[in-house]
């Protein structure tokens, strides 16, 4: 882990500490009563602060997340630098674009 | 091997960097017994080639450190009854370093990465210059004397797993004496002290496992030193790029 | 609990940050594919959203709520440690990180149950 990757680890996990106290008070909310597809489309359909809120959580769990799976990886499994930043921008861009869709099926901007 | 309460088992690690086992002992019980002189008792009763290090007995040198019931310690100074585990002991040579033979472990690797952090001194100043006044209580003086009491036993690379898991890791011995050279007024690069902390093996790569400074048998605290060590490098970083 | 020279409470906090992590990266992929079905098929995620009524899963929910919780709180420790003065009370803060996660994921459970 270089000082790059330390910082951009750092730098996201700041950005989501907001974002992760905002996620866990809305899952404590919407889980009373049960959980269904309206009930949450109801609140963030059409929202633009939803789309900017998991936006931009997205991209930072992302980038935390690659980095951090990829620490895992050096630690327990003999690759090299290249097998590691293959899988670690790999994972990290498969996630950016599944958690886009997932934020704009929600959100339908 | 027959166990009264007058005799312990002793396991001891036998073997070399190709691989080895542990050898058995019935050892006699006394009332004030260190590991260490468990250790001597084997090779001088039982083995004379056991191979194993110590050197001042009294807790001040580290040489005697080894693995003593899964955690490294300084033989010298772990009395028996303290770590004795269902009345056994299991002594093995120091984690994370190529044993020799035995007990002896190969210490190059731990040195080769204290110089690779810097750990030798590069002065802002010739003898012909004014000697820098330096006050006891100087913060900076303060920070820097509370790390440089190490005397290099290896105890705390022995304890990292971050150690036994990334074999570029300088380890938190090496690290904790960049950060007294980095708090060292008569250091003449403090940036290049940052640098030499900073690459493949640096502190960046410490999780705060705290194994380090638990064990440290000097009582230091390198888990510290390398959270100086990470918050130095970061304000730097975030002012060079300005 | 494990023998040897991992057995004290900040070796633990670093063994749960790095379990909890591990987890909860590899189950946002399907996170993000369960949300993503409201786009394509909303039948298919109204489905899914059934199976959360099963005492097990909420359980099961309330597992992540705590992994989520106990990787935020410890990693705020860790970024304290890392970018603040240093404060000797690492084991406390440790402690409340872990208790925090409880608190949370125990009022997530009680509210779903």
């Amino acid at each position: 882990m270089d000082i790059r990757l330390y910082m951009a680890q750092r730098l996201s996990a700041i950005i989501m500490i907001p974002l992760v106290f905002g996620h866990l008070g809305v899952m404590i909310y919407a889980i009373q009563g049960g959980l269904s597809a309206s009930e949450i489309l109801s609140r963030t359909q059409g929202s633009v602060f939803w789309f900017l809120f998991y936006g931009l959580f997205v991209i930072a769990v992302s980038v935390h997340g690659a980095i951090g799976l990829r620490t895992i990886l050096s630690e327990f499994l003999r690759l090299n630098d290249l097998a590691l930043d293959a899988i670690m921008w790999g994972f990290g861009l498969v996630s950016i674009f599944m958690g886009a869709r997932a934020v704009s099926a929600v959100t339908w901007l | 091997m027959a166990n009264t309460k007058d005799t312990m088992t002793v396991k001891v690690w036998r073997g070399d960097k190709h691989g080895g086992s542990y050898h058995e002992f019935a050892v006699p019980r006394q009332d004030n017994q260190t590991v260490l002189d468990v250790v001597s008792w084997v090779q001088q009763n039982r083995d004379p080639n056991l191979s194993y290090r110590f050197a001042c007995r009294v807790g001040m040198c580290g040489s005697c450190a080894m693995m003593v019931n899964g955690t490294p310690r300084w033989t010298c100074r772990t009395h028996v009854n303290k770590v004795l585990d269902a009345n056994t002991l299991v002594v093995a040579p120091l984690r994370n370093l190529p044993p020799i033979k035995d007990l002896v472990a190969d210490m190059d690797p731990f040195f080769d990465k204290w110089i690779e952090a810097g750990g030798h001194h590069d002065p802002s100043a010739s003898r012909y210059d004014a000697m820098p006044q330096i006050a006891p209580d100087d913060t900076k003086r303060e920070v820097a004397n509370e790390s440089i009491e190490c005397i290099n036993c290896a105890v705390c690379y022995a304890a990292c797993d971050t150690v036994a898991h990334n074999e570029n890791y300088l380890g938190p011995a090496a690290l904790q004496r960049a950060w007294t050279l980095y708090n060292d007024e008569k250091v003449n690069d403090t940036d290049a002290v940052l640098a030499a902390v900073s690459g493949k093996g640096g502190c960046h790569n410490c999780h705060s496992q705290g194994s380090c400074s638990l064990y440290c048998p000097n009582e230091l605290n390198p888990m510290r030193a390398i959270a100086g060590l990470k918050s130095a490098t970061i304000k730097h970083q975030l002012k060079r790029g300005r | 609990m494990i023998k040897g020279h991992r057995n004290h409470p900040l070796w633990y906090a670093y063994a749960l940050h790095r379990v909890s992590g591990l987890t909860l990266v590899l189950f946002l992929p399907l996170h993000f594919y369960v949300l993503s079905l409201a786009l394509t098929q909303p039948q298919r995620l109204d489905g899914f959203l059934h199976w959360t009524e099963i005492p097990a899963v909420k359980f099961a929910e309330m597992g992540l709520v705590f992994l989520l919780s106990v990787h935020l709180l410890g990693g705020i420790r860790l970024l304290v440690l890392e970018l603040l003065p240093w404060s000797p009370r690492q084991k406390t803060w440790a402690a409340l990180a872990a208790g925090g996660a409880l608190f949370v994921s125990g009022t997530f459970l009680l509210n779903a149950v």
